[in-house]
């Protein structure tokens, strides 16, 4: 029977970490191989937060961030509910527009043993704590990576991100955070795009390869008209330079 | 044919678009000024009594050649910049000059007439150490060039070695003279520190060895410094620690005879290095037995050597500078000695007797707003009556060149400080005299009716008067031919104009010197020089109040840090006058990590300068009790950020009510892996007329305008080519947090960028395909907008979508910004400073990340460019047309009252200041506008629309009638 329990235990935790780690995929817009197969290595840093009426940064712990390394990171969460205290302490800091901040340590996700991602330092961000109180706690949390891997930067906005002043009575709604968490890595800029070009040129030329009678015979046919053109163009031009002005266009019709 | 029709129509396409200026334009809107440098070396040009050239070797590789008369430049050229193109030493020798250049690198000879090159051979490699002509019979055909383990000697002729022989110990031995004086051997002078002096002779026929000895000298370690050859070859040297006067025979080489200066009455300055100078006048020949020995800041001696005797001919005390001179058979020795506060004079002395000579004085004038005289640069010439009359050129600290004629005549200044401004920023000039009346008129409180009465009849008068006047000298200028009317700008007729197209140039330049040049003339106006200003200082202006606040004058504060220690000090003064400012700037005891300029404004209208210090406590200037109060109020919502390149942290602050901060947000970029480089923010004066884009299908694609928004470039520390990269961040800066992170691979800089609106644009080097890329990143909203009231970085839940595209530019670069104007209606062009010295100005249209791959109907609606991957130079793009800018190092772009006018000024080694038109000149009629045929064309129809109307009137009574 225990056996069974823990089977089952097992089971809940494959299905919730899949629907999870599936979350996360969702929010970064990025595909992401299968967990389960590619047998990923992760690890786990705190998530903390503060708030204080005289702003001091006492860090607390929200909540922990799973972090799966190697070439495609991605990240879960797990976090604690509100307690009551901290509650009516957040709701005191926002009536005095005060900071919800929050901070996770610097990490290397491509490290494969813990004495290598830990790094010195943390990373921190913040967001009006009225802010957090008028959205019910649903917040958008970012971590960003650079090319190596070292997460550089966190950010945290809400959703609806305004503060209205809009009273907040239910309780329960500052029970629960609502989180949506994402890891973003940097994105190749883009390069010239001159085989794209060359490919169109080609196609162009080719184009005009099929049906050479008609591109010759368009200047044959009408050269005669076109020359006298361009040169009327440049005598008229050579008078009426650099214009824009629209009293010169004026001055022109009206008397040359 | 096709492609015969595709030029012909391409050529009608550029036929409209030409931007460039006309023929007779050039000179009308546009000015340069070109410099030369701090100046290391100089030599008059003395082999024609009639010629009048100078020519100046200077410290930022430049020689080049000055007219004596006017100061402009005959010719100049400008070679590479650092230690390459260092120019190690000039030697003069009748048409032609010989410049060593780059450590001993290469050897050139310029003909100093037309300033053509000569010749030019690369010396073999090796560090430089002295050069020399060496003559023979009276005649100079070779140079010598002494280098660590070599000595070369090559004809003046063609520069072709004539032997090239090594240094005999050269591992031991640290050769660092070279001497000749005309008897066929060259002498080779090196010292081992703290030991001996080395002595070879070599002959100067075929460089063989004729005498080779080592003399104890344990007092010597640096020859140039503190020795000089005098009269038969005698090597003369000065000690400071055992208070002596030592001197070497170089043709017997004997040993050291020591003459304290106590037996001759002598005595250094405490913790003075003394110093010798002797004079050379023909390279064939000895030099004189008379030289200088200098004892003090202000004490010179003009001493002779005679028969290993030294005589003492004049003592100078008190002389500040003391140079020699040579025309024909006279040498003279020139020394300047201060007579009071403002003034020096000159003197010359015989330097055979060390007699005045008459009638010799010259009064030269200190500008107290200039450094203090540094060198004497004496050009003396034989009268009719065969005295000696001489100019002199005075260099002073602030590195300006003055040219004085006797008797204290001022020929002309070179402000060389100019060649290298680090910062500058443009200022309006005040209104005239009655628009300021005016303006004071409603600045004023109202003291009773009839006073106000009174003043507005005052005022008004006084302006019919200033008219009156005004026509009066239109209809006097315009009797005179066009050319004699002159438009001197002196400080005191400085007004506005219609259009503020004239305005003041702030220039701080590496020297310390700050000056205020008129943008429409390029004329200096005021110059002001700031003394112990620290060698690698970082200069910061800002403009704290504007000419808009009479009768508040304008206030421009200067902060100068220190990069060492990070100590700051600010210089306050009025941008129009360069007077300091009454106002008494904070001392600034603890280094300044930051500093910002609020768009708070104090009870007078002037902008409050917060300061960040190394506490990260925060001091205001000004701190009044009003600032102080504003400053509480609106703490929460001033952030700033602090950048720490080295450690990679960018971290975000927020002002507390009590001045202090607390830190709200930190991004670490790891410097194992990238190097932050540059950090670009918005300017705060920019205008972004239109919130969107309409698009092709009547829509409209929003811009997002986040005025804290942060571009962060970064190098990779890896320089490899396969795996360097450059990274884009785009953070905001109240926020922290990172809108778009992106990474160009394959590239490495430097990376220009500029950061304007709602895009970014930046270059770089492609280490993949070697050539140069701009890259444009474009940010929009979208189709709606969140809140299209007001931007708070705090209230944008939504990344805005980002656009890049990349292109090729054929050239590499050397800066870059973005054109600016009033009401940022006029579209924006990219000012582009090359190398080659060109300005171009390249529409921002042809780099956007919207040019369709494919040409669709939406496109041609939107006018969009079809996406091609080469950004093309066209040459009409070239605003300074033939106006060449040497090594442009920035450039400064300021708006104009015409909104369709940018003005733009350039600095490097020259100075160019023009105007724009990135969208043509669509406010403004032009020059040529025929007045009377459109008026005439207007009188015409109101008359012909009244008899047509009486004629009306005529036919309708008439058939009412019939």
């Amino acid at each position: 029977m225990a056996r069974l329990l823990s089977f089952k235990a097992a089971v809940f935790f494959t299905l919730f970490f899949f629907i999870s780690t599936d979350f996360v995929c969702c929010n970064n817009g990025r595909r992401v191989g299968d967990p389960l197969e590619t047998e990923l290595s992760g690890f786990s840093v705190p998530l903390e937060h503060s708030f204080e009426l005289d702003d001091t940064g006492k860090f607390q712990v929200r909540g922990s961030l799973l972090l799966k390394t190697g070439r495609e990171p991605s990240v879960s969460l797990t976090q604690n509910q509100l307690s009551e205290e901290d509650r009516a302490k957040l709701k005191e800091v926002a009536a005095v527009d005060g900071l919800y901040r929050i901070r996770v340590p610097r990490v290397f996700l491509q490290a494969d043993r813990q004495t290598e991602w830990q790094m010195e330092g943390h990373l921190t961000a913040f967001v009006r704590a009225c802010a957090m109180v008028e959205s019910h706690l649903s917040d958008v949390i970012t971590l960003h990576t650079d090319v190596s891997g070292y997460l550089i930067g966190v950010s945290i906005v809400t959703l609806p991100g305004a503060c209205r002043g809009t009273e907040v009575e239910d309780e329960v709604d500052l029970e629960v955070f609502n989180t949506t968490l994402s890891i973003m890595a940097p994105v190749n800029a883009p390069g010239p795009e001159t085989a794209l070009f060359l490919e169109r040129m080609e196609q162009e030329s080719e184009k005009k390869g099929k049906n050479p009678q008609e591109q010759k015979s368009f200047f044959a046919k009408y050269w005669m008209y076109i020359v006298p053109l361009v040169l009327f163009l440049m005598m008229s031009g050579a008078q009426d330079q650099s214009g824009g002005g629209a009293g010169g266009g004026a001055a022109n019709g009206g008397g040359r | 044919m096709g492609k015969l029709i595709l030029l012909l129509l391409n050529l009608i396409v550029l036929y409209n678009i030409v931007a460039a200026v006309f023929e007779d334009q050039v000179g009308k809107f546009d000015w340069r000024q070109q410099y030369v440098g701090k100046v290391r070396f100089s030599h008059f040009d003395t082999h024609m009594q009639s010629s009048k050239k100078v020519l100046l070797a200077t410290e930022s590789n430049v020689f080049a050649a000055i007219n004596t008369r006017t100061g402009d430049l005959f010719w100049r050229h400008v070679d590479k910049t650092g230690p390459e193109g260092n120019i190690d030493a000039v030697l003069h020798h009748g048409q032609d000059a010989v410049l060593v250049v780059g450590n001993g690198r290469v050897l050139r000879s310029w003909d100093i007439s037309v300033g053509g090159l000569n010749w030019e051979i690369v010396l073999d490699s090796g560090s430089f150490r002295s050069a020399c002509l060496v003559g023979q019979q009276g005649t100079v055909k070779h140079a010598a060039v002494l280098k660590k383990s070599v000595i070369s000697l090559h004809y003046l002729s063609n520069g072709h070695q004539k032997w090239v022989e090594n240094l005999p110990e050269s591992e031991t031995v640290n050769y660092q003279a070279v001497h000749s004086d005309g008897n066929g051997q060259v002498y080779a002078l090196g010292v081992v520190s703290h030991s001996h002096i080395a002595v070879v002779a070599y002959s100067a026929e075929d460089g063989e060895i004729i005498k080779q000895v080592s003399v104890e000298a344990p007092w010597l370690s640096n020859i140039p410094a503190s020795c000089a050859v005098v009269g038969q070859g005698m090597l003369t040297c000065v000690d400071s620690t055992t208070m002596s006067i030592y001197t070497l025979d170089l043709y017997q080489q004997l040993q050291m005879i020591q003459i304290p200066l106590q037996s001759l009455g002598l005595e250094v300055d405490p913790g003075f290095q003394p110093h010798l100078v002797s004079h050379q006048p023909h390279p064939a020949r000895q030099p004189l037995s008379e030289f200088l020995l200098q004892l003090g800041p202000d004490h010179h001696l003009l001493l002779q050597l005679n028969n290993g005797q030294i005589v003492i001919l004049r003592d100078f005390k008190p002389a500040l500078l003391v140079s020699f001179a040579t025309t024909g058979e006279k040498t003279v020795a020139a020394v300047m000695s201060p007579k009071n506060k403002t003034a020096c004079g000159i003197n010359l002395f015989s330097a055979e007797s060390g007699r005045r000579l008459l009638d010799t004085t010259l009064i030269f004038t200190v500008d107290p707003n200039a450094g203090k005289p540094e060198r004497l640069h004496v050009q003396a010439f034989l009268k009719k009556d065969d005295s000696v009359g001489y100019r002199v050129m005075v260099q002073s600290e602030d590195h300006a060149l003055t040219f004085i004629q006797q008797p204290g005549r001022v020929m002309w200044t070179r402000e060389e400080a100019l060649s290298d401004v680090v910062t500058m920023e443009m200022v309006d000039l005040p209104l005239t005299g009655t628009q300021a009346e005016l303006e004071g008129e409603f600045g004023k409180k109202a003291d009773g009716l009839m006073s106000m009465v009174l003043k507005r009849l005052s005022s008004q008068l006084i302006m019919l008067q200033t008219w009156v006047a005004h026509l009066w000298k239109l209809f006097y200028d315009a009797r005179k031919p066009r050319s004699q009317v002159k438009n001197d700008v002196s400080i005191e007729n400085l007004s506005r104009d219609e259009f503020n197209l004239q305005k003041m140039m702030v220039m701080v330049t590496s020297s310390g010197k700050l000056f205020g040049i008129d943008s429409k003339t390029g004329s200096i106006l005021w110059k002001h020089y700031l003394d112990n200003i620290p060698s690698n200082a970082a200069f910061n202006l800002m403009v704290q109040r504007t000419t808009a606040h009479f009768p508040h004058p304008p206030q421009c504060t200067l902060l100068i840090k220190d990069k060492d220690s990070g100590l700051a000090a600010l210089h306050v003064f009025n941008p129009i006058f360069g007077r300091k400012s009454q106002v008494a700037p904070p001392a600034l005891s603890q280094p300044i990590l930051q500093s910002l300029l609020l768009p708070l404004m104090d009870q007078d209208y002037a902008k409050v300068l917060l300061l960040v210090d190394d506490q990260y406590k925060v001091s205001a200037f000004p701190s009044t009790k009003n600032v102080l109060q504003q400053l509480q109020e609106t703490a929460a919502s001033i952030f700033f950020y602090l950048v720490d390149s080295s450690q990679g942290r960018l971290s975000g602050y927020r002002l507390r009510t009590d001045l202090s901060t607390e830190q709200v947000w930190e991004v670490v970029i790891p410097v194992e892996v990238q190097n932050i480089v540059s950090v670009k923010g918005k300017r705060p004066n920019e205008h972004v007329h239109s919130q969107g884009r309409v698009m092709g299908d009547r829509s409209v694609l929003y811009k997002y305008l986040n005025p804290s928004l942060l571009a962060v470039v970064t190098e990779s520390t890896d320089l490899h080519q396969e795996r360097s990269f450059i990274g884009i961040l785009l953070i905001d800066g109240v926020t922290g947090r990172i809108i778009h992170e992106a990474v160009q691979r394959k590239a490495r800089g430097p990376v220009h960028v500029v950061h304007s609106e709602n895009w970014v644009v930046y270059e770089y080097w492609s280490t993949k395909s070697r050539r140069n890329e701009f890259s444009v990143i474009e940010l929009y909203e979208g189709m709606e907008l969140y809140n299209s009231t007001v931007f708070s970085s705090l209230d944008r839940p939504h990344a805005p979508q980002v656009l890049q595209q990349s292109y090729i530019f054929p050239s590499s670069i050397s800066t870059m910004e973005a054109t600016l104007t009033e009401k940022g209606i006029t579209s924006r062009h990219l000012l582009i400073g090359l190398p080659s010295g060109g300005i171009l100005s390249l529409p921002k249209m042809f780099l956007d990340p919207r040019r369709p791959e494919i040409v669709s109907e939406q496109s041609r609606e939107e006018n969009l460019i079809p996406y091609a991957p080469e950004l093309i130079i066209r040459t009409e793009w070239f605003i300074n047309y033939n106006q060449t800018v040497s090594r442009v190092r920035g450039i400064y772009t300021a708006p104009s009252g015409l909104e369709s006018t940018c003005l733009v000024v350039a600095y490097g080694l020259d100075i160019y200041q023009t105007r724009v038109y990135p969208s043509k000149q669509f406010d403004v009629l032009k020059d040529d506008y025929d007045y009377m045929l459109i008026s005439s064309v207007l009188f015409a129809l109101f008359f012909a629309t009244m008899i047509s109307k009486r004629l009306a009137e005529v036919k309708l009574l008439n058939r009412a009638w019939r």
